[in-house]
Protein backbone atom coordinates (compact mmCIF):
# COMPACT_ATOMS: atom_id res chain seq x y z
CA UNK A 1 0.00 0.00 0.00
CA UNK A 2 1.56 2.92 -0.98
CA UNK A 3 1.32 6.16 1.58
CA UNK A 4 0.19 9.51 0.31
CA UNK A 5 2.84 12.31 0.34
CA UNK A 6 2.33 14.82 3.62
CA UNK A 7 2.21 18.21 2.79
CA UNK A 8 1.45 20.72 5.75
CA UNK A 9 -1.14 23.07 5.47
CA UNK A 10 1.29 26.08 5.29
CA UNK A 11 2.76 24.62 2.16
CA UNK A 12 -0.65 24.00 0.61
CA UNK A 13 -1.68 27.76 1.50
CA UNK A 14 1.16 29.19 0.28
CA UNK A 15 1.02 27.28 -2.93
CA UNK A 16 -2.48 28.45 -3.43
CA UNK A 17 -1.67 32.14 -2.59
CA UNK A 18 1.55 31.92 -5.32
CA UNK A 19 -0.89 30.46 -7.82
CA UNK A 20 -3.53 33.26 -7.45
CA UNK A 21 -0.98 35.68 -7.49
CA UNK A 22 0.67 34.62 -10.75
CA UNK A 23 -2.86 34.60 -12.42
CA UNK A 24 -4.09 38.20 -11.09
CA UNK A 25 -0.66 39.50 -12.00
CA UNK A 26 -0.94 38.70 -15.77
CA UNK A 27 -3.74 40.92 -15.93
CA UNK A 28 -3.92 45.04 -16.62
CA UNK A 29 -4.77 46.96 -13.71
CA UNK A 30 -8.32 48.76 -12.60
CA UNK A 31 -8.62 52.08 -10.59
CA UNK A 32 -11.33 53.15 -9.02
CA UNK A 33 -11.17 56.58 -7.84
CA UNK A 34 -13.70 59.18 -5.97
CA UNK A 35 -14.21 62.67 -7.56
CA UNK A 36 -16.18 65.15 -6.35
CA UNK A 37 -19.73 64.07 -7.60
CA UNK A 38 -19.11 60.40 -6.99
CA UNK A 39 -16.64 57.38 -7.97
CA UNK A 40 -14.67 56.44 -11.49
CA UNK A 41 -13.97 53.40 -12.15
CA UNK A 42 -11.32 52.77 -14.51
CA UNK A 43 -9.71 49.36 -16.25
CA UNK A 44 -7.35 49.18 -19.30
CA UNK A 45 -9.39 47.42 -21.80
CA UNK A 46 -9.99 47.26 -25.56
CA UNK A 47 -11.91 44.21 -25.76
CA UNK A 48 -16.00 44.22 -25.65
CA UNK A 49 -15.83 41.72 -22.39
CA UNK A 50 -16.21 44.51 -19.70
CA UNK A 51 -14.63 43.98 -16.51
CA UNK A 52 -16.76 46.86 -14.80
CA UNK A 53 -20.16 46.63 -13.92
CA UNK A 54 -23.47 47.80 -12.60
CA UNK A 55 -24.61 45.52 -9.38
CA UNK A 56 -27.23 47.74 -7.74
CA UNK A 57 -28.14 51.47 -7.64
CA UNK A 58 -25.51 52.40 -6.23
CA UNK A 59 -23.19 49.53 -6.26
CA UNK A 60 -20.68 48.79 -9.00
CA UNK A 61 -18.11 46.09 -9.45
CA UNK A 62 -14.57 45.52 -11.15
CA UNK A 63 -12.62 42.50 -11.19
CA UNK A 64 -9.12 41.71 -12.98
CA UNK A 65 -7.91 38.07 -13.34
CA UNK A 66 -9.39 35.34 -14.86
CA UNK A 67 -12.94 36.84 -16.98
CA UNK A 68 -14.99 33.83 -16.56
CA UNK A 69 -14.19 33.56 -12.79
CA UNK A 70 -14.88 37.64 -12.08
CA UNK A 71 -18.25 37.36 -14.60
CA UNK A 72 -19.59 34.98 -12.93
CA UNK A 73 -19.25 36.33 -9.31
CA UNK A 74 -20.75 39.31 -10.77
CA UNK A 75 -23.67 38.03 -11.98
CA UNK A 76 -24.13 35.96 -8.84
CA UNK A 77 -23.59 39.90 -7.02
CA UNK A 78 -26.69 41.03 -9.22
CA UNK A 79 -29.12 38.58 -8.77
CA UNK A 80 -28.34 38.73 -4.76
CA UNK A 81 -29.03 42.45 -5.30
CA UNK A 82 -31.94 42.25 -6.98
CA UNK A 83 -33.46 39.48 -5.18
CA UNK A 84 -32.61 41.68 -1.52
CA UNK A 85 -34.08 44.86 -3.09
CA UNK A 86 -37.11 42.98 -4.60
CA UNK A 87 -37.80 41.46 -1.14
CA UNK A 88 -36.79 44.26 1.09
CA UNK A 89 -36.42 47.72 -0.71
CA UNK A 90 -33.98 49.20 -2.89
CA UNK A 91 -32.33 51.64 0.11
CA UNK A 92 -31.77 48.38 1.64
CA UNK A 93 -29.15 46.69 -1.01
CA UNK A 94 -25.72 47.92 0.49
CA UNK A 95 -21.89 47.24 -0.34
CA UNK A 96 -20.72 46.33 2.79
CA UNK A 97 -23.22 43.30 2.96
CA UNK A 98 -22.10 42.41 -0.54
CA UNK A 99 -18.34 42.61 -0.43
CA UNK A 100 -18.90 40.80 2.39
CA UNK A 101 -20.99 38.19 0.47
CA UNK A 102 -18.29 38.00 -1.87
CA UNK A 103 -15.27 37.68 0.46
CA UNK A 104 -17.29 34.49 2.41
CA UNK A 105 -17.63 32.92 -1.21
CA UNK A 106 -13.79 33.60 -2.59
CA UNK A 107 -12.52 32.91 1.26
CA UNK A 108 -14.37 29.66 1.14
CA UNK A 109 -13.15 28.65 -2.48
CA UNK A 110 -9.86 29.23 -1.61
CA UNK A 111 -9.68 26.90 1.46
CA UNK A 112 -11.94 24.28 0.14
CA UNK A 113 -11.30 24.05 -3.92
CA UNK A 114 -7.92 22.75 -5.48
CA UNK A 115 -7.80 25.21 -7.68
CA UNK A 116 -8.28 29.09 -5.94
CA UNK A 117 -10.18 31.62 -7.98
CA UNK A 118 -7.53 33.59 -9.91
CA UNK A 119 -9.04 37.25 -9.16
CA UNK A 120 -9.13 40.09 -7.41
CA UNK A 121 -12.45 42.46 -7.35
CA UNK A 122 -13.66 46.12 -6.25
CA UNK A 123 -16.53 46.69 -4.91
CA UNK A 124 -17.79 50.70 -5.10
CA UNK A 125 -20.35 52.13 -3.24
CA UNK A 126 -21.64 55.67 -3.86
CA UNK A 127 -22.76 57.52 -0.76
CA UNK A 128 -26.40 58.83 -0.79
CA UNK A 129 -27.06 62.32 0.48
CA UNK A 130 -30.80 61.84 2.15
CA UNK A 131 -29.41 59.41 5.16
CA UNK A 132 -26.75 61.30 7.40
CA UNK A 133 -24.75 57.54 7.97
CA UNK A 134 -24.46 56.87 4.25
CA UNK A 135 -23.30 59.81 2.74
CA UNK A 136 -19.65 58.12 2.25
CA UNK A 137 -18.48 56.32 -0.52
CA UNK A 138 -17.27 52.90 -0.19
CA UNK A 139 -14.12 51.34 -2.20
CA UNK A 140 -14.01 47.71 -0.58
CA UNK A 141 -11.27 45.24 -2.42
CA UNK A 142 -11.49 41.69 -2.01
CA UNK A 143 -8.87 39.45 -2.78
CA UNK A 144 -8.29 36.12 -4.02
CA UNK A 145 -8.13 34.56 -0.51
CA UNK A 146 -11.33 36.47 0.35
CA UNK A 147 -9.11 38.81 2.11
CA UNK A 148 -11.25 41.75 2.46
CA UNK A 149 -10.36 44.95 3.04
CA UNK A 150 -11.75 49.28 2.28
CA UNK A 151 -9.76 52.23 0.99
CA UNK A 152 -10.58 56.03 0.78
CA UNK A 153 -10.31 57.84 -1.63
CA UNK A 154 -8.98 55.13 -4.30
CA UNK A 155 -8.30 51.54 -5.07
CA UNK A 156 -6.64 49.75 -7.57
CA UNK A 157 -6.53 45.78 -8.56
CA UNK A 158 -4.17 44.03 -10.76
CA UNK A 159 -0.87 43.32 -12.00
CA UNK A 160 1.02 46.14 -11.17
CA UNK A 161 -0.47 47.64 -8.37
CA UNK A 162 2.44 49.23 -6.68
CA UNK A 163 3.30 51.16 -9.91
CA UNK A 164 -0.60 52.42 -10.41
CA UNK A 165 -0.77 53.27 -6.52
CA UNK A 166 2.58 55.36 -5.95
CA UNK A 167 1.08 58.12 -8.72
CA UNK A 168 -2.49 58.27 -6.86
CA UNK A 169 -0.54 58.31 -3.62
CA UNK A 170 1.05 61.11 -4.70
CA UNK A 171 -1.47 62.83 -6.92
CA UNK A 172 -4.87 62.20 -5.52
CA UNK A 173 -6.86 64.96 -3.21
CA UNK A 174 -10.34 65.04 -1.83
CA UNK A 175 -13.03 66.32 -4.20
CA UNK A 176 -11.42 66.40 -7.68
CA UNK A 177 -13.99 67.16 -10.88
CA UNK A 178 -14.98 63.98 -12.52
CA UNK A 179 -12.50 65.05 -15.65
CA UNK A 180 -9.63 65.54 -13.57
CA UNK A 181 -10.00 61.92 -11.71
CA UNK A 182 -9.79 60.92 -15.29
CA UNK A 183 -6.88 62.01 -16.46
CA UNK A 184 -5.28 61.21 -13.23
CA UNK A 185 -6.46 57.14 -13.77
CA UNK A 186 -5.01 57.26 -17.04
CA UNK A 187 -1.79 58.56 -15.68
CA UNK A 188 -1.90 56.17 -12.92
CA UNK A 189 -2.44 53.39 -15.62
CA UNK A 190 -0.03 54.29 -17.69
CA UNK A 191 2.38 54.14 -15.19
CA UNK A 192 1.40 50.14 -14.25
CA UNK A 193 1.47 49.22 -18.47
CA UNK A 194 4.10 47.27 -19.49
CA UNK A 195 4.29 48.69 -22.88
CA UNK A 196 5.90 51.95 -23.71
CA UNK A 197 2.74 53.32 -25.71
CA UNK A 198 0.29 55.61 -23.62
CA UNK A 199 -3.15 54.80 -23.23
CA UNK A 200 -5.72 56.67 -25.34
CA UNK A 201 -9.50 56.46 -24.98
CA UNK A 202 -9.83 53.76 -26.84
CA UNK A 203 -7.77 51.49 -25.02
CA UNK A 204 -9.99 52.18 -21.44
CA UNK A 205 -13.21 51.22 -20.32
CA UNK A 206 -14.66 53.93 -18.09
CA UNK A 207 -17.85 53.90 -15.67
CA UNK A 208 -18.99 56.52 -13.45
CA UNK A 209 -21.38 56.68 -10.92
CA UNK A 210 -22.65 59.79 -10.06
CA UNK A 211 -24.55 60.73 -7.11
CA UNK A 212 -26.52 63.56 -8.55
CA UNK A 213 -28.07 60.81 -10.87
CA UNK A 214 -32.02 59.65 -10.23
CA UNK A 215 -32.45 56.37 -10.01
CA UNK A 216 -29.42 54.45 -11.18
CA UNK A 217 -26.53 56.03 -10.64
CA UNK A 218 -23.91 53.59 -12.95
CA UNK A 219 -23.26 54.71 -16.66
CA UNK A 220 -20.91 53.47 -18.70
CA UNK A 221 -19.08 55.70 -21.16
CA UNK A 222 -18.45 56.14 -24.60
CA UNK A 223 -15.11 55.92 -26.55
CA UNK A 224 -16.12 59.77 -27.42
CA UNK A 225 -17.47 60.87 -23.87
CA UNK A 226 -13.87 59.20 -22.25
CA UNK A 227 -11.96 61.25 -25.17
CA UNK A 228 -14.01 64.25 -24.29
CA UNK A 229 -13.23 63.72 -20.34
CA UNK A 230 -9.22 63.91 -20.82
CA UNK A 231 -9.33 66.58 -23.07
CA UNK A 232 -10.87 68.54 -20.89
CA UNK B 1 -29.92 35.68 1.44
CA UNK B 2 -27.08 32.89 0.04
CA UNK B 3 -24.72 34.69 -2.50
CA UNK B 4 -24.51 30.89 -4.45
CA UNK B 5 -27.48 29.71 -6.06
CA UNK B 6 -27.59 26.96 -9.34
CA UNK B 7 -29.50 29.48 -11.23
CA UNK B 8 -27.68 30.50 -14.52
CA UNK B 9 -29.91 32.40 -16.86
CA UNK B 10 -30.85 35.89 -16.74
CA UNK B 11 -34.37 36.35 -16.03
CA UNK B 12 -35.04 37.17 -12.42
CA UNK B 13 -38.92 35.89 -12.63
CA UNK B 14 -36.71 32.37 -13.13
CA UNK B 15 -34.75 32.70 -10.04
CA UNK B 16 -37.37 33.71 -8.09
CA UNK B 17 -39.86 30.60 -9.36
CA UNK B 18 -36.79 28.24 -9.14
CA UNK B 19 -34.45 29.53 -5.93
CA UNK B 20 -36.64 32.33 -4.09
CA UNK B 21 -40.29 30.84 -4.50
CA UNK B 22 -41.50 32.03 -1.12
CA UNK B 23 -41.20 35.93 -2.86
CA UNK B 24 -43.50 35.20 -5.35
CA UNK B 25 -46.91 35.72 -4.22
CA UNK B 26 -49.03 32.78 -3.88
CA UNK B 27 -52.05 34.40 -5.61
CA UNK B 28 -54.21 30.79 -5.21
CA UNK B 29 -54.66 30.69 -1.69
CA UNK B 30 -56.22 34.52 -1.76
CA UNK B 31 -58.95 33.85 -3.90
CA UNK B 32 -60.40 31.16 -1.50
CA UNK B 33 -60.87 33.26 1.54
CA UNK B 34 -61.27 36.88 0.21
CA UNK B 35 -63.34 36.18 -3.19
CA UNK B 36 -65.24 39.66 -3.91
CA UNK B 37 -63.64 42.27 -1.55
CA UNK B 38 -60.06 42.29 -3.26
CA UNK B 39 -59.39 46.05 -4.46
CA UNK B 40 -60.03 46.08 -8.16
CA UNK B 41 -58.14 48.44 -10.22
CA UNK B 42 -60.44 50.48 -13.21
CA UNK B 43 -60.08 52.14 -16.53
CA UNK B 44 -55.98 52.24 -18.05
CA UNK B 45 -55.79 53.39 -21.49
CA UNK B 46 -53.19 53.29 -24.18
CA UNK B 47 -52.38 55.09 -27.28
CA UNK B 48 -49.82 55.79 -30.41
CA UNK B 49 -48.94 58.83 -31.56
CA UNK B 50 -46.98 61.07 -33.95
CA UNK B 51 -43.61 60.70 -31.17
CA UNK B 52 -44.43 57.56 -29.53
CA UNK B 53 -47.04 56.27 -27.39
CA UNK B 54 -49.03 57.51 -24.03
CA UNK B 55 -50.13 55.22 -21.34
CA UNK B 56 -53.06 56.53 -18.71
CA UNK B 57 -54.57 55.69 -15.84
CA UNK B 58 -57.39 56.70 -13.54
CA UNK B 59 -56.46 56.52 -9.94
CA UNK B 60 -59.34 54.57 -8.17
CA UNK B 61 -59.51 51.36 -6.48
CA UNK B 62 -62.21 49.41 -6.02
CA UNK B 63 -63.72 47.04 -3.89
CA UNK B 64 -67.17 45.63 -4.60
CA UNK B 65 -68.68 48.93 -4.37
CA UNK B 66 -67.00 50.57 -2.12
CA UNK B 67 -63.91 52.67 -2.29
CA UNK B 68 -60.90 50.48 -2.36
CA UNK B 69 -58.32 53.84 -2.30
CA UNK B 70 -58.70 57.16 -4.70
CA UNK B 71 -54.92 57.55 -5.04
CA UNK B 72 -53.77 54.22 -6.00
CA UNK B 73 -51.32 54.46 -9.31
CA UNK B 74 -51.86 51.95 -11.70
CA UNK B 75 -49.50 53.18 -14.52
CA UNK B 76 -45.61 52.19 -13.98
CA UNK B 77 -42.69 52.90 -15.58
CA UNK B 78 -41.18 49.00 -16.17
CA UNK B 79 -37.89 50.98 -17.62
CA UNK B 80 -36.60 54.30 -19.19
CA UNK B 81 -38.34 53.40 -22.54
CA UNK B 82 -41.21 50.87 -21.47
CA UNK B 83 -44.66 51.29 -19.08
CA UNK B 84 -47.19 49.21 -18.00
CA UNK B 85 -51.03 49.86 -17.02
CA UNK B 86 -52.96 47.45 -14.78
CA UNK B 87 -55.98 46.68 -15.02
CA UNK B 88 -58.06 43.52 -12.51
CA UNK B 89 -57.16 42.64 -8.83
CA UNK B 90 -54.80 45.39 -7.86
CA UNK B 91 -52.25 43.33 -5.56
CA UNK B 92 -51.28 40.75 -8.13
CA UNK B 93 -51.19 43.42 -10.75
CA UNK B 94 -48.84 45.86 -8.65
CA UNK B 95 -46.84 43.20 -7.77
CA UNK B 96 -46.21 41.96 -11.23
CA UNK B 97 -45.37 45.13 -12.48
CA UNK B 98 -42.73 45.16 -9.40
CA UNK B 99 -41.55 42.16 -11.09
CA UNK B 100 -41.54 43.41 -14.41
CA UNK B 101 -39.41 46.40 -13.31
CA UNK B 102 -37.21 44.14 -11.72
CA UNK B 103 -36.64 41.78 -14.18
CA UNK B 104 -35.95 44.45 -17.43
CA UNK B 105 -33.27 45.97 -15.20
CA UNK B 106 -31.63 42.30 -14.53
CA UNK B 107 -31.67 41.49 -18.15
CA UNK B 108 -30.08 44.40 -18.84
CA UNK B 109 -27.27 44.04 -16.16
CA UNK B 110 -26.94 40.57 -16.78
CA UNK B 111 -26.52 40.30 -20.23
CA UNK B 112 -25.16 43.93 -20.65
CA UNK B 113 -27.39 45.26 -23.04
CA UNK B 114 -31.48 45.54 -23.19
CA UNK B 115 -34.14 43.44 -23.89
CA UNK B 116 -36.23 44.58 -27.65
CA UNK B 117 -39.26 46.57 -26.52
CA UNK B 118 -41.02 42.71 -28.01
CA UNK B 119 -39.13 40.96 -25.91
CA UNK B 120 -39.89 42.38 -23.01
CA UNK B 121 -43.80 42.37 -24.09
CA UNK B 122 -43.32 38.29 -24.68
CA UNK B 123 -41.84 38.09 -21.00
CA UNK B 124 -44.97 39.97 -19.38
CA UNK B 125 -47.23 37.49 -21.39
CA UNK B 126 -45.13 34.63 -19.61
CA UNK B 127 -45.26 36.14 -16.46
CA UNK B 128 -49.18 36.52 -16.90
CA UNK B 129 -49.33 32.48 -18.16
CA UNK B 130 -48.01 31.67 -14.93
CA UNK B 131 -50.65 33.62 -13.19
CA UNK B 132 -53.55 31.38 -14.97
CA UNK B 133 -54.58 29.15 -12.44
CA UNK B 134 -55.51 32.21 -9.56
CA UNK B 135 -57.13 34.08 -13.21
CA UNK B 136 -59.58 30.84 -13.68
CA UNK B 137 -60.78 31.57 -10.25
CA UNK B 138 -61.07 35.19 -10.72
CA UNK B 139 -58.04 37.41 -9.66
CA UNK B 140 -57.47 38.16 -13.11
CA UNK B 141 -54.56 40.40 -14.45
CA UNK B 142 -54.94 42.21 -17.15
CA UNK B 143 -52.27 44.61 -18.47
CA UNK B 144 -51.38 46.72 -21.03
CA UNK B 145 -47.54 47.37 -22.04
CA UNK B 146 -47.04 50.36 -23.96
CA UNK B 147 -43.38 51.34 -25.17
CA UNK B 148 -40.77 53.43 -27.82
CA UNK B 149 -39.25 50.87 -29.84
CA UNK B 150 -35.88 52.23 -30.15
CA UNK B 151 -34.85 50.25 -32.87
CA UNK B 152 -38.20 50.61 -35.55
CA UNK B 153 -38.49 54.21 -34.05
CA UNK B 154 -41.94 54.21 -33.35
CA UNK B 155 -44.11 53.56 -30.11
CA UNK B 156 -46.07 50.58 -29.87
CA UNK B 157 -48.21 48.75 -27.47
CA UNK B 158 -50.04 45.33 -26.56
CA UNK B 159 -52.70 44.18 -25.11
CA UNK B 160 -53.29 40.93 -22.98
CA UNK B 161 -55.84 38.54 -21.75
CA UNK B 162 -55.71 36.43 -18.79
CA UNK B 163 -54.08 33.38 -20.42
CA UNK B 164 -51.24 35.56 -21.40
CA UNK B 165 -52.36 36.05 -24.87
CA UNK B 166 -50.59 38.96 -26.40
CA UNK B 167 -52.50 41.25 -28.72
CA UNK B 168 -50.27 43.84 -30.49
CA UNK B 169 -52.74 47.47 -31.30
CA UNK B 170 -51.68 49.89 -33.66
CA UNK B 171 -54.26 52.80 -32.95
CA UNK B 172 -55.13 52.52 -29.16
CA UNK B 173 -57.02 50.23 -26.65
CA UNK B 174 -58.50 50.50 -23.33
CA UNK B 175 -58.94 47.81 -20.72
CA UNK B 176 -60.33 47.73 -16.84
CA UNK B 177 -64.22 48.30 -16.44
CA UNK B 178 -64.51 51.72 -17.47
CA UNK B 179 -62.69 50.55 -20.99
CA UNK B 180 -65.61 50.24 -22.85
CA UNK B 181 -66.29 53.91 -22.91
CA UNK B 182 -62.53 55.06 -23.08
CA UNK B 183 -62.18 53.36 -26.30
CA UNK B 184 -65.48 55.01 -27.49
CA UNK B 185 -64.04 58.36 -27.13
CA UNK B 186 -60.83 57.50 -28.08
CA UNK B 187 -62.25 56.90 -31.51
CA UNK B 188 -63.67 60.03 -31.82
CA UNK B 189 -60.42 61.98 -30.59
CA UNK B 190 -57.56 60.13 -31.68
CA UNK B 191 -55.24 60.73 -34.72
CA UNK B 192 -52.15 58.40 -35.88
CA UNK B 193 -50.29 61.89 -36.44
CA UNK B 194 -51.47 63.25 -32.75
CA UNK B 195 -49.03 65.36 -31.44
CA UNK B 196 -47.70 64.83 -27.50
CA UNK B 197 -50.08 67.73 -26.31
CA UNK B 198 -52.66 66.95 -27.91
CA UNK B 199 -52.41 62.68 -27.06
CA UNK B 200 -52.97 64.15 -23.47
CA UNK B 201 -55.54 66.31 -24.21
CA UNK B 202 -57.29 63.37 -25.64
CA UNK B 203 -56.53 60.88 -23.21
CA UNK B 204 -57.58 63.39 -20.21
CA UNK B 205 -60.93 63.61 -22.34
CA UNK B 206 -61.16 59.65 -22.68
CA UNK B 207 -60.78 59.26 -18.98
CA UNK B 208 -63.64 61.69 -18.22
CA UNK B 209 -65.74 60.17 -20.50
CA UNK B 210 -64.78 56.74 -18.75
CA UNK B 211 -65.67 58.44 -15.10
CA UNK B 212 -68.41 59.48 -16.59
CA UNK B 213 -70.68 56.52 -17.57
CA UNK B 214 -68.54 54.03 -15.84
CA UNK B 215 -68.66 54.24 -11.06
CA UNK B 216 -65.63 52.90 -10.53
CA UNK B 217 -63.43 55.02 -12.64
CA UNK B 218 -61.89 57.78 -11.22
CA UNK B 219 -61.47 60.50 -13.57
CA UNK B 220 -59.98 63.98 -12.09
CA UNK B 221 -60.62 64.76 -8.62
CA UNK B 222 -60.20 68.73 -8.94
CA UNK B 223 -61.17 69.11 -4.79
CA UNK B 224 -58.74 66.72 -3.79
CA UNK B 225 -55.92 67.30 -6.28
CA UNK B 226 -55.83 63.66 -7.34
CA UNK B 227 -54.92 63.32 -10.71
CA UNK B 228 -54.88 60.65 -13.60
CA UNK B 229 -50.81 59.19 -13.86
CA UNK B 230 -50.01 59.86 -17.80
CA UNK B 231 -46.86 58.64 -19.26
CA UNK B 232 -45.19 59.47 -22.43
CA UNK B 233 -42.89 57.11 -24.17
CA UNK B 234 -40.58 58.68 -27.23
CA UNK B 235 -37.06 58.46 -28.58
CA UNK B 236 -36.23 60.87 -25.70
CA UNK B 237 -37.51 57.72 -23.23
CA UNK B 238 -40.23 58.33 -21.05
CA UNK B 239 -41.62 61.55 -19.10
CA UNK B 240 -44.77 62.29 -17.31
CA UNK B 241 -47.47 64.80 -18.10
CA UNK B 242 -47.66 67.18 -15.00
CA UNK B 243 -50.83 67.55 -12.65
CA UNK B 244 -51.10 71.37 -14.35
CA UNK B 245 -51.21 69.80 -17.40
CA UNK B 246 -53.95 67.21 -16.67
CA UNK B 247 -55.30 70.10 -14.56
CA UNK B 248 -55.68 72.75 -17.42
CA UNK B 249 -57.04 69.81 -20.01
CA UNK B 250 -59.82 69.10 -17.38
CA UNK B 251 -61.01 72.16 -16.80
CA UNK B 252 -61.31 73.16 -20.86
CA UNK B 253 -63.84 69.85 -20.68
CA UNK B 254 -65.47 71.48 -17.55
CA UNK B 255 -65.86 74.91 -19.71
CA UNK B 256 -66.95 73.05 -22.61
CA UNK B 257 -69.56 71.55 -20.72
CA UNK B 258 -71.10 74.21 -18.51
CA UNK B 259 -71.19 75.94 -22.30
CA UNK B 260 -73.67 73.34 -23.27
CA UNK B 261 -71.56 71.19 -24.67
CA UNK B 262 -71.78 67.02 -24.74
CA UNK B 263 -68.60 65.84 -24.02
Amino acid sequence: MSMPFYVSPEQVMADKAEFARKGIARGKSIVAIEHQTGIMMMAENSTTLSKVGEIYDRIAFAGVGKFSEFDQLRKVGVRFADTKGYAYSREDVRGRALANAFSQVMGEVFTREIKPLEIEIIVAEVGDDRYEDHKKNSLYRVKYDGFISDHPGYCVIGGNVEDVEAILKNDYRDGMPAGEAASLGCRALNAGAEHSSELDAESLEVCLMDRNRTGRKFCRLSTEEVQGMLDA
Amino acid sequence: MPLRGNYQGSSFFELLQLEQRHLLPDLSAWVESSGETIPHGTTVLAMRFGDGVLVAGDRLATAGHSVASRDVVKVFETDPYSVMAISGAAGPCIEMARVLSVELEHYEKIEGESLELEGKANKLSQMIRANLPAAMQGLAVVPLFAGYDTRRKTGRLWKFDITGGRYEELEFDATGSGGLYARESLKHGWDAQLNRNDAVKVAVAALTAAADEDRATGGVDLERGIYPVIKVCTSEGQTDASEDEIAACYRSILEARAAGGNL
